[in-house]
């Protein structure tokens, strides 16, 4: 730098000098500052329209609050104790939680049994996939619809298939048990093929030598499955369990479009099923736009999904502590 | 990986059921949009598709309780907005998650992940009340607004670029003279374009499919998004169910296509989604 510095004229070291740092500052306070600036956008929006009605609902539920009335009244807890009082609510209740029972657990095991039947040396790989995926991808609304008709009374092809093999039409839309299993099927129908891919990916990651160290443990192919693959998926299917149960507590799209005309956000004239969130929409919109009551049920949705999820956590950690030490005492014992 | 098992003529046995059930609802679809109305009183139910494709789009479009154009064209804006906002701000936010320093990083992260958990019922009715207050309901921007960005677009940008940008290229670039800003548009978005394509089609098709939120704001006829049209078809007093199916088949077919041209794209960004999780 010195000899430099007496080799050249005095002006370009100084300007030098200056400039390096004054393009480092700048760069320091780019590099310091300008991360937030890439984050602020999602933050923002998502302060705006994703925190603030968090909050909002819980406020609005304490008040006796409707679309068209006067200004909102403070009413504390009245809106949760009228619905705990409520038999239509708790009607709700069960229904969200009979048809998220009977779609979810078929679909996890289906799944699991469909990602291990893809887990194989296949022709068309991409295409099981794809066609295992198609429903994933269609409209929900439209799915609703056409599922709707396919268990249709008279002329759907569900009955009339039944009919073939001796048993008389069922009332999909007017029975209740009926109508969570016709939702469920539409549930599982759209939903198994996504989690036999994730199911999938996480088989293709489990190392192959300790399927050959099974086989030379004596484990059949049956065997193979439950010691090795499922606990060794645990998390994934912690992963989906959770999912699903976000996913099918919340339903209301195939719900509200597989009843049409003037009793489908009552899931069916008698509620047959109607969901939580159905509730909460036709107490918070049409027919009632009471605000306060609908936040009521929007807040113990959250709730019960909380709960539902811990719960779901716990038994498969149970699961999973069960099938560890078998697994320990297994490649433990032969040695 | 190459040693897998191979595949019994069972295993195909039941992947063609599997496969059959997942695509017949679909396949059917298209066929009662072919026919014309009478064919759901047919008992079998045919299976075939018919020759009256043309009437039935016509007698739809022609349709004023459903406004299905108004619909198709609400919903590609609708779709292509919030698509192209949540790949900018997903790959913005996720650059700066994966690859810069910044005080309270970790614990914002946390705040993203959280949010993934928020089910949208909880914020219905006071983004219903915001845009009463705001003079927008009943219009496109209410429906937009709110899925500006998703934290599970953040969240995925960020686990991909993660390893896909590279850290010495940006350290290079940093030493060129390059800031961040020029870092993100020049090293990033190029490493980034495969990831942020799939994120971008999983997020076209979550939008173009939405019913929840729009079903709740947008309550002129007049003006729906293609979802709410179906229910208006669905709704209507008359049975015409080709006409109904027609709009179904129509709905969907954006989404098939999408399927058919990117699926091993939207496969593989599922599955990848899924190990990292």
């Amino acid at each position: 730098m010195a000899l430099h510095l007496d080799a050249r004229p005095p002006a370009t070291p100084a300007s030098r000098d200056t400039r390096p740092s004054r393009a480092g500052r700048l760069s320091r306070i780019d590099a310091k500052y300008s991360p937030y600036l890439y984050i602020a956008p999602f933050f923002v929006i998502f302060a705006i329209f994703g925190a603030w009605p968090l909050v909002y609902t819980f406020w609005v539920s304490l008040h006796e609050w409707d679309l068209l009335g006067s200004d909102p009244v403070f009413v504390g807890a009245d809106n949760y104790t009228r619905l705990l009082a409520d038999s239509d609510f708790w009607h709700s209740v069960v229904n969200t939680l009979g048809i998220f029972v009977i779609s979810t657990v078929p679909q996890l095991l289906l799944a699991l049994w469909l990602a291990n039947l893809l887990n194989r040396q296949l022709r068309l790989r991409t295409g099981w996939r794809m066609a295992v995926l198609v429903p994933n991808v269609t409209s929900t609304a439209a799915v609703a619809i056409v599922f709707g008709v396919l268990f249709g009374r008279e002329f759907g092809m569900v009955n009339w298939m039944l009919d073939l093999v001796g048993i008389d039409g069922i009332g999909w839309k007017s029975d209740r048990f009926a109508s969570w299993v016709a939702i469920s099927a539409m549930v599982d129908w759209r939903w198994t093929g996504y989690n036999a891919l994730i199911f999938l990916a996480a088989m293709q990651a489990i190392p192959r030598d300790l399927y050959e160290a099974a086989a030379i443990d004596g484990a059949n192919r049956a065997r193979q499955f439950w010691s090795v693959t499922v606990p060794l998926l645990k998390p994934t299917i912690i992963f989906c369990v959770i999912i699903s149960t976000i996913g099918g507590l919340q339903l209301f799209t195939e719900p509200r479009l597989f009843h049409s005309g003037t009793n489908a956000i009552r899931g069916g004239p008698m509620r047959e099923s109607q969901t939580m969130t159905m509730y909460m929409f036709e107490n918070a919109f049409a027919p009632y736009y009471n605000f306060g009551y609908g936040s009521a049920v929007a807040w113990l949705l959250f709730a019960l999904i909380a709960i539902v999820a811990a719960i779901n956590v716990l038994i498969i950690r149970r699961l999973g502590a069960g099938a560890r030490p078998d697994n320990g005492k297994r490649t433990g014992g032969p040695r | 990986m190459s040693k897998l098992w191979r595949a019994s003529p069972l295993t195909y046995f039941a992947l063609i059921a599997a496969a059959g059930l997942s695509v017949f609802p679909i396949y059917w679809m298209f066929v009662v949009a072919s026919r014309s109305s009478d064919a759901m009183g047919q008992l079998p139910p045919p299976v075939t598709p018919g020759g009256n494709l043309g009437a039935n789009i016509a007698r739809l479009f022609a349709n004023t309780d459903a406004y299905f154009l108004t619909g198709l064209i609400n919903s590609a804006i609708v779709a292509i907005t919030v698509t192209a906002s949540v790949v900018l701000f997903s790959t913005l936010a996720g650059f700066a998650f994966a690859k810069l320093r910044f005080r309270g990083r970790n614990a914002l992260l946390m705040v993203i992940i959280a949010t993934m958990m928020v089910p949208t019922q909880l914020g219905v009715i006071p983004l219903y009340i915001l845009m009463t207050k705001l003079n927008l309901n009943d219009r496109l921007p209410a429906v937009i607004m709110p899925a500006l960005v998703t934290g599970f677009g953040v969240f995925m940008m960020r686990q991909y670029a993660g390893q896909a940008v590279s850290t010495e290229l940006i350290e290079a670039a940093r030493v060129d003279g390059c800031g961040t800003a020029r870092i993100y548009w020049n090293v990033v978005v190029p490493a980034l374009r495969p990831a942020a394509a799939v994120l971008g089609l999983l997020t076209f098709m979550t939008t173009w499919n939405d019913f929840l939120w729009p079903y709740a704001v947008l309550n002129d006829p007049e003006n729906p998004t293609v979802q709410l049209s179906l229910r208006a078809l669905s709704d209507g007093y008359y049975q015409d169910m080709s006409q109904v199916f027609t709009g179904t088949a129509i709905a969907t077919l954006p989404l098939l296509l999408v399927f058919v041209l990117f699926g091993r794209q939207i496969i593989g960004g599922i599955m990848e989604g899924a190990v990292k999780a």
